[in-house]
């Protein structure tokens, strides 16, 4: 409990914050604007939890980002078909990548910095240079204001709602976090380890895919390196949020809230006229103390 | 079921496994009955923990029958197979997942727990089976079985080997399921297997506590080097005769035993003693003293402790001179894969070959050649990859970087598991040697006919010493007794 708990306080007093300083946050609308760009990262961030959950990382999300965002600008818009398919033809890559991980050994930190560069290269052959534009419907579905709650809110609550129940309340979610907690004792139940990295790391290219059409939608236009700061807030959402980099220890929610926490750190400098040059080194900062005051929780502990 | 009634619900035959040059097993033949609970026992290496795993599937034979319910399995018989006939196995690492909860870890073993309600029925299910085993154990079934303390986690895995689905259960392996509970859950534990066997299950039982196994096995299986050494009904047995079958009478071995009269010098290791440890362990200049006992009772503790605590003031253990490590673990914390024959040696003893502070290529190459001629380590040039060497001769290069280092102490931590022997008799004759210039040794093995190369041996069972036995006093029935905590020999 205390592992969602102290993220989701740290979330309150922000807002708290934000919302002293600049009362007029509180509405449908500033909240709208607040929260808008939280939309393509608590999908990075659940990205990065489906393959921390094995106790690997994916340091190519952000790339990857930038890929589906260049191809959402162009391909999707001109050859709707070829769009879809080439998103598909993504998953599968992911989970391609997964099975490559399991079956060699191999470290996944350089995996998928290697597999960051290729996204790089097929973007920027994609789209040069900046521009394009997106279907008319995906603008179109971000500027959507349902009733009573803003978008931002109302996708953050379900995808929270959505990845707890399929990570900690399906049978076979069961399974695929026992993967990350002792690989071996799985195996020796009859799982395939295979199947269960593959599967996580097809998630994770499905929700990277979903993070890089709403930043297209918010941008309407196609960028080869818009994508590149997602890698460090994913991996800091998952980990401020209560997740822990080895032993299958994530939390859905918590990932969700520790995605809101990084974003609004860059909204809270900017309201205390802070330079916003500051927002990364703020960003990578957080990780660092929830990462010391962990350790030091730890010491004491033993 | 198919198999007809009296026969053996399983039965292995002619059993043989190989790990490269060790012979784990050596045509192994088993057999239990429905509602019997058999007992394997054995020293280090006899081979009980791979007949296990190869009766629970996780391990294939390389040749023998296993015969199952009446089914003849082949080479498809995995874990699948195996829980699917009905097997269950309590191994003796932990196997739980520690993120998840005792319910969560019951789905894992259970494919049909799943779609609505799963969470609801494992909670009943593993539940149930703690309550049934250890009636008021008070564990939180909710909770990840990391945070519940090392005992409750041995509690939750043994319920889970007995919790049903779709198949029922007919043979559950218990490999030292005590091992960390206290007496009032052991005692309960016995207890359930007794109804167990009323129900018609088989089960085999080891354990390190012979009254244990003499007092609630039916049948006994004493194993011995790879090999089944005797078979008896339990109520035919007691400890006397159980630790003697476990026993090799071997012949006189080595030439050049411990030289008795030779004189020892200052005290290099003293522990303080106390009452729970009554024998507390010294070693002096020029002294090669053995650790002995069952695999992981507090040897290698002992060992860490001493590297600890060299250069410290601590009470408990005085350690005087400089000490030098060599694992048997050399894959993980003894080679460093990448570099050459001659780096990996000299890596110990760099700061006395350093010029200046600067490495001489020159003066560690001729320590490295030094030192490949007195251990004699096969290689054509100690620029070649360690990798390329044999594992022995591997082992030659991490003893030669302990002596090299010049340490007063050198600790092994069974070191030659898995040596051959030509190369454990040149290793023996260099410890003696060192030993004679006046190094100590404190050597951990687990297998007892090394100790005859020890001026004293000192025995563990469950982290303190029971028996300290001179080199002219050692036998190896009285190792094995002391392993197995059967009383301390009254001395005379």
């Amino acid at each position: 409990m205390l592992r969602v708990g102290l993220p989701a306080v740290a979330l309150a007093a922000m807002l708290g914050a934000i919302f002293a300083m600049q009362p007029r946050a509180m509405s449908y609308f500033g909240l709208t604007v607040l929260l808008n760009f939280t939309l393509p990262a608590i999908f990075a961030a659940m990205a990065q939890m489906a393959v921390i959950a094995v106790g690997d990382i994916d340091l190519g999300i952000g790339p990857f980002i930038s890929l589906v965002n260049c191809i959402a600008a162009t391909l999707l818009a001109t050859h709707p078909l070829l769009g879809w398919l080439s998103f598909a033809a993504l998953i599968a890559a992911y989970a391609a990548m997964g099975a490559l991980i399991h079956l060699r050994r191999l470290p996944s930190i350089v995996v998928t910095l290697g597999a960051s560069f290729v996204w790089l290269g097929l973007a920027l052959l994609v789209l040069p240079s900046p521009g394009g534009a997106p279907p008319a419907w995906l603008p179109a579905l971000l500027a959507w204001r349902p009733p009573l709650a803003p978008l931002p809110l109302l996708a953050s609550v379900l995808l929270a709602a959505l990845g707890e129940f399929l990570l900690m309340h399906t049978s076979y979610g069961v399974v695929l976090r026992g993967i990350g907690g002792n690989p071996r004792a799985i195996a020796r139940a009859g799982w395939s380890l295979l199947a269960g990295r593959a599967a996580l790391y097809a998630l994770a290219g499905a929700c990277g895919i979903v993070a890089g059409l709403a930043l297209t939608g918010l941008n309407t236009a196609g960028d080869a390196t818009v994508g590149t700061q997602y890698t460090l807030i994913s991996i800091a959402a998952v980990i401020v949020g209560g997740g822990e980099f080895v032993g299958g220890i994530v939390t859905p929610i918590g990932t969700v809230v520790g995605a809101w926490i990084m974003l609004l750190a860059g909204s809270l400098l900017s309201f205390l006229n802070i330079s916003t040059d500051w927002q990364l080194s703020v960003q990578g900062g957080i990780l660092i103390v929830v990462l010391g005051l962990r350790a030091l929780n730890r010491w004491s502990a033993a | 079921m198919t198999d007809e009634p009296g026969a053996p619900f399983v039965q292995l035959r002619g059993i043989s496994k190989s790990f490269g040059a060790v012979r784990a097993l050596a045509g192994v033949d088993l057999a239990v009955a429905p509602g019997r609970m058999v007992s394997v026992v054995g020293h280090n290496g006899a081979g009980k923990s791979t007949l296990m795993q190869i009766l629970a599937g996780t391990l294939a034979p390389d040749s023998g029958a296993i015969r199952v319910a009446g089914h003849e399995v082949g080479h498809g018989y995995g874990v699948r197979r195996a829980s699917a006939l009905g097997v269950r196995c309590v191994f003796q690492e932990l196997s739980l997942c520690p993120n998840l909860s005792s319910e969560e870890n019951a789905r894992v073993v259970h494919p049909h727990l799943a779609g609505p309600g799963w969470r609801r029925r494992a909670r009943r299910l593993i539940g149930d089976a703690l309550a049934a085993i250890f009636p008021g154990h008070g564990i939180d079934t909710r909770r990840p079985v990391g945070e519940l303390a090392i005992g409750q986690r041995q509690m939750v895995e043994t319920a889970r080997a007995f919790t049903e689905t779709d198949r029922p259960v007919r043979l559950v392996i218990l490999d030292e399921p005590t091992a960390s509970l206290d007496a009032t859950e052991a005692d309960q534990l016995l207890r359930y297997t007794a109804e167990a066997r009323a129900h018609g299950i088989a089960v085999v039982f080891i354990s390190h506590r012979l009254p244990e196994i003499l007092g609630h096995a039916d049948e006994i299986v004493v194993m011995r080097d790879g090999q089944v050494a005797g078979k008896e009904e339990a109520g035919r047995l007691d400890e006397a005769r159980l630790v003697e079958m476990m026993g090799v009478v071997r012949g006189a071995e080595p030439a050049h035993g411990p030289g008795a009269e030779r004189a020892r010098g200052a005290i290099r290791v003293a522990q303080a003693a106390r009452p729970d440890a009554p024998l507390p362990v010294t070693l002096r200049a020029g002294e090669v003293v053995g650790l002995a006992g069952l695999a992981g009772h507090g040897q290698r503790a002992l060992l860490q402790a001493v590297f600890d605590a060299a250069g410290h003031r601590r009470a408990a253990l005085r350690v005087a001179g400089s000490v030098a490590y060599v694992s048997g673990d050399r894959r993980t914390e003894g080679i460093f894969p990448l570099w050459s024959v001659g780096l990996n040696t000299t890596i110990g003893n760099l700061r006395r070959l350093a010029r200046l502070g600067f490495l001489s290529p020159a003066r560690e190459k001729a320590e490295a050649e030094a030192w490949r001629t007195r251990l004699d380590i096969r290689t054509p040039d100690i620029g070649q990859p360690i990798v390329s060497l044999s594992g022995g001769n591997q082992q030659k290069v991490l003893v030669a970087r302990a002596f090299a280092a010049e340490a007063d102490i050198i600790l092994f931590d069974d070191p030659l598991r898995g040596v051959d022997v030509g190369t454990k008799r040149e290793l023996y004759q260099q410890v003696r040697r060192a030993a004679e210039a006046g190094r100590a040794f404190l050597w951990y093995t687990t297998e007892n006919a090394e100790l005859v190369n020890c001026d004293r041996v000192y025995v563990f069972y469950r982290g303190t010493i029971t028996d300290e036995i001179d080199h002219a006093a050692l036998t190896e029935e009285r190792v094995i007794r002391a392993s197995f905590g059967t009383g301390q020999i009254v001395a005379f």
